[in-house]
């Protein structure tokens, strides 16, 4: 060294600032997060300008998810093999206009559950009576996820049930019984599936349903033929299950057509949603893979163009666990949320949330991921998530559940983990060569997230304060207006822990409108309908959604919060036939039906 | 991992310098490293995509040129030979996995300047990057991690890699330590699993992971900070190992770093003091006579 010993100092000095920057930066992060402290209502209302309240119990809803036991040479990992299941879709299944819940039991022989909404603030299990609960039956597989769409256009919405094991369709017959009709649309005989949505792709008028595969469809998990089961890769595992793309044809008739139709992916979905993300008309498919990049198939009207790496979503390999749409910036353009896994001192892959490029067009459709910058990065072992306006301020927030598995609280299997994800396919793929659990926790009994959106690109935690307290392992989300109240509701269903139902009050200077779509050229759900509303100098888009989120189903009806004095400039309905609809007598506070125009 | 550039370097010392066209092509040429964690960096990232991101990885280098730049004008009083610098660099653009991009700048930075600041004997005793991914993830760990997982599943890339690697390590005669290092890893992963029940095949796992290739052929073979008696090489690599190990049975996810880390200064600071001793015991004997 050729400098004395005050330029040596100098350094020194220099180079400590930079080895302890990461604690200054951890200190100037964690005071711009929201505290911890736990509000009660009044001050959460006056706050938040909202709060929750877990009524579950209350409301007559006492339903325990129960997790699969699969074969017995996966005894020693079985609690995260055995890690999925618990879902949940917001169906008006009677068309009495209140919104009722369908829930997922995953062991054999458990039920799942048809909650009938009373219209007095509880909730009936009508799921034995109507033919729907006892799904399964040992020998079939087990519920993994189930989404509502009206594919015969009856006006009732039918249920897809998708398993490890044999998926099931059940027509609606008028609210009053449901008809298994699996064998007249040919279903695939066993698909390892825990993602399904309802869209119509094609635009004809008729629902058809994407099922993704997880785990092969050659593999019966109660039945192991060998246990080479296994990802092949902790990001790059292409030894999924397939993929499936029921063509609606009429008729009670579909036809399986994905190949055709450009979709043949073997990586592991998890989580499925579509939207028009370019504004052709067309409903994209954005498929969320674990063990690898997601999917984006942009669709033309007939065919799909897988384009993740192009558009940046389909680059860095994560653990996509969750597809929701939302347009956080009110400027009438989607983002995408994609959750992954971030565990402390061991994985940080953070969560996606994938934001258009200004300036891109249809033709070019860029992402970039400002989970970051705008505060939805890291969420734990993070599973399901839905966009929606919790305090009708006029801005989607973004609640987000998470963690896989607890057990014992004082030891985790994460080392283990780490340990034998990275190593080479050989090893990977096997079950027997993952060491055993031993009643260890993987991300366990984590605090859960919800995320309240100032307008301006930021997202500030308030899941503490305003009632969302739970720690159950979280799985599905959805999100539904209830008890017509004019409130979003949010619903969780927990691995092998209790459904959940947070009432939700917002305080009443905040406005509110919702739209209840009828396609009649469209398919009758109007899945795929786009809503735009235009109010007080800027617009917020919203669209009918078959399935979003993971494993989960919002409501059909279409909320907006407007904030405290709405001037609705104009609304517009964009049909999936290609009708433009625009509303310009709307009532505010109100349910405002919408028929699409013949 | 700097420093394995300035092995190639110094290994022409002894031999006839090739030139022009052969030179650039001969195995003493210091910028074989740097292709070599080049060539992994480019066909990893466009055959699996193993980045975070190109800028991340960019600014890493960048970050890591410009302080080794600066420092050795300043502190040196010449312009540096940034093969080593660029290996550190481009070593955190791919070991260090964040979503957050400071990371990497801070990583990149601090692995420089500890050359130049945790000096014994006018030599630095820590390996560069092994010093700035230690410190990060040990104080940063909430924002990050270290590279993990495959790079794809395909073998034949990781047997080039190996054989490449070996290959070069052999030539630059620093393959006892890539040896002993693997053949203690594998001994040690079976004690472990003997220890803790663990399958073996997933003791033996991380070894088979592109972390550790990065490891073996770039970071424990440093000369800078590796002893320089072949047997003791061989010693305190083995010793590695062990403190890997003891790490691994209390669960520490990055067990090979802060083996690493404790260890290699401390063997350092044992050789400079029996040099020093050495170097007495020799003025005494000297004077005595």
């Amino acid at each position: 060294m050729k400098r004395g010993p005050i330029a040596r100092i100098v350094l020194a000095i220099i180079f400590f600032g930079f080895v302890f920057s990461p604690l200054i930066i951890k200190r100037v992060e964690s005071r711009r997060a929201e505290s911890r402290v736990r509000l009660d209502a009044a001050s959460a209302l006056a706050r938040h300008g909202f709060y929750l309240r877990e009524v579950a119990h209350a409301a007559g809803v006492d339903f325990v998810h129960q997790a699969p036991v699969l074969d017995a040479r996966l005894n020693h990992i079985m609690p995260q093999v055995a890690s999925m299941g618990a879902s949940v879709s917001i169906v008006d299944f009677d068309r009495d206009g209140w919104a009722d819940i369908y829930v997922t039991s995953s062991k054999e022989g458990a039920k799942n559950a048809l909650y009938r909404n009373q219209h007095d603030g509880t909730f009936k299990d009508v799921a034995g009576e109507l033919g729907i609960a006892d799904v399964n039956q040992a020998g079939t597989g087990v519920s993994m996820g189930a989404v509502w769409g009206d594919y015969d256009n009856d006006g009732y919405e039918d249920l897809l049930l998708i398993k490890w094991g044999k998926p099931e369709l059940f027509h609606n017959d008028a609210g009053k019984g449901f008809t298994r009709v699996t064998e007249q649309v040919g279903l695939p005989a066993w698909v390892n599936a825990n993602t399904a949505i309802w869209f119509d792709y094609d635009g004809d008028g008729l629902l058809d349903f994407f099922i993704g595969g997880y785990y092969n469809e050659n593999v019966d998990l109660w039945h192991l033929a060998s246990t080479k089961m296994m990802p092949d890769s902790f990001e790059y595992a292409k030894n999924g299950g397939r993929k499936y793309l029921f063509h609606n044809l009429g008729g009670g008739r579909f036809e399986e057509v994905s190949e055709k139709a450009g979709i043949s992916s073997r990586r592991w979905a998890l989580a499925a949603a579509a939207a028009d993300l370019r504004g052709t008309g067309h409903q994209d498919l954005f498929v969320s893979n674990d063990y690898g990049v997601s999917e984006l198939y942009l669709n033309d009207g007939k065919k799909f163009h897988e384009a993740g790496e192009a558009t940046g979503v389909g680059f860095a390999p994560k653990s996509g666990m969750n597809t929701s749409f939302g347009d956080i910036l009110n400027q009438g353009k989607y983002a995408v949320y994609v959750s992954n896994i971030s565990e402390e001192g061991v994985l940080i892959q953070g969560n996606n949330l994938w934001v258009p490029k200004d300036g891109t067009n249809s033709g070019e459709l860029k992402f970039e991921n400002l989970a970051r910058e705008f505060g939805v990065e890291i969420g734990g072992w993070s599973f399901g998530a839905q966009f929606g306006d919790l305090n009708n301020d006029g801005t989607l927030d973004l609640y987000l559940t998470n963690g896989y598995v607890s057990l014992d609280r004082n030891k985790s299997y994460w080392y283990d983990f780490s340990k034998i994800a990275g190593g080479h396919a050989l090893i990977i793929e096997d079950a027997k060569n993952w060491p055993a659990m031993e009643g260890r926790s993987l991300s366990g009994y984590q605090a859960k997230h919800l995320w309240l959106n100032d307008g301006s690109g930021k997202f500030i935690d308030v899941a503490q304060s305003a009632g969302a307290t739970d720690t159950y392992d979280g799985r599905a989300v959805a999100m539904a207006d209830l008890w017509n109240t004019g409130a979003l509701d949010v619903v969780v269903a927990n691995e092998r822990g209790p459904l959940l139902i947070y009432k939700n009050t917002v305080t009443p200077e905040n406005t509110w409108i919702e739209f209840a779509l009828e396609g009649t050229s469209s398919n009758r759900s109007a899945i795929g309908a786009q809503v735009t509303l235009y109010w007080n100098g800027q617009e917020q888009v919203q669209s009918v959604s078959g399935g979003s989120g993971f494993a989960a189903q919002n409501q059909r009806r279409i909320h907006f919060g407007l904030g405290k004095t709405p001037q609705i400039e104009k609304v517009v309905v964009r049909w999936p036939s290609g009708k433009t609809q625009t509303l310009t007598s709307v009532k505010i506070g109100e349910i405002n039906a919408v028929k699409e125009p013949s | 991992m700097s420093g394995q550039a300035v092995t190639m370097n110094g290994a022409t010392s002894g031999g006839t310098a090739p030139v022009g066209v052969g030179k650039f092509f001969s195995l003493e040429n210091k910028w074989i490293a740097p292709i070599f964690i080049t060539t992994i960096l480019v066909v990893g990232n466009l055959s699996f995509g193993m980045l975070e991101s190109y800028r991340k990885t960019g600014i890493a280098i960048v970050a890591s040129l410009v302080t080794e730049l600066i420092l050795s004008k300043i502190y040196m009083g010449k312009w540096p030979i940034l093969a080593s610098a660029y290996i550190s660099g481009i070593s955190v653009g791919i070991l260090v996995r964040s979503p957050a991009v400071w990371p990497y700048l801070v990583c990149a930075v601090v692995s420089i300047m500890s050359k130049y600041v945790l000096r014994v004997n006018n030599r630095h005793i820590w390996n560069p990057s092994n010093f700035g991914i230690s410190v990060l993830v040990f104080l940063a760990p909430e924002t990050v991690a270290t590279l993990s997982i495959q790079w794809g599943n395909y073998l034949l890339p990781m047997i080039v890699i190996w054989v490449l690697g070996s290959v070069i390590i052999a030539r630059v005669r620093r393959f006892n330590i890539t040896g002993t290092y693997v053949m203690c890893f594998i001994l040690f992963a079976f004690v472990r699993s003997w220890i803790t029940g663990s399958p073996w095949q997933s003791e033996v796992a991380p070894l088979t992971g592109p972390m550790y290739q990065l490891f073996i052929f770039f970071m424990i073979t440093d000369p800078k900070t590796t002893v320089k008696s072949k047997k003791w090489q061989c010693i305190v690599v083995a010793i590695v190992a062990l403190a890997e190990m003891i790490l691994r049975l209390d669960q520490v996810v990055y067990a090979p770093f802060y083996a690493l880390f404790l260890v290699g200064p401390a063997a350092l600071l044992v050789e400079y003091w029996f040099e020093l001793r050495l170097r007495k015991s020799v003025l005494v004997a000297r004077a005595t006579a």
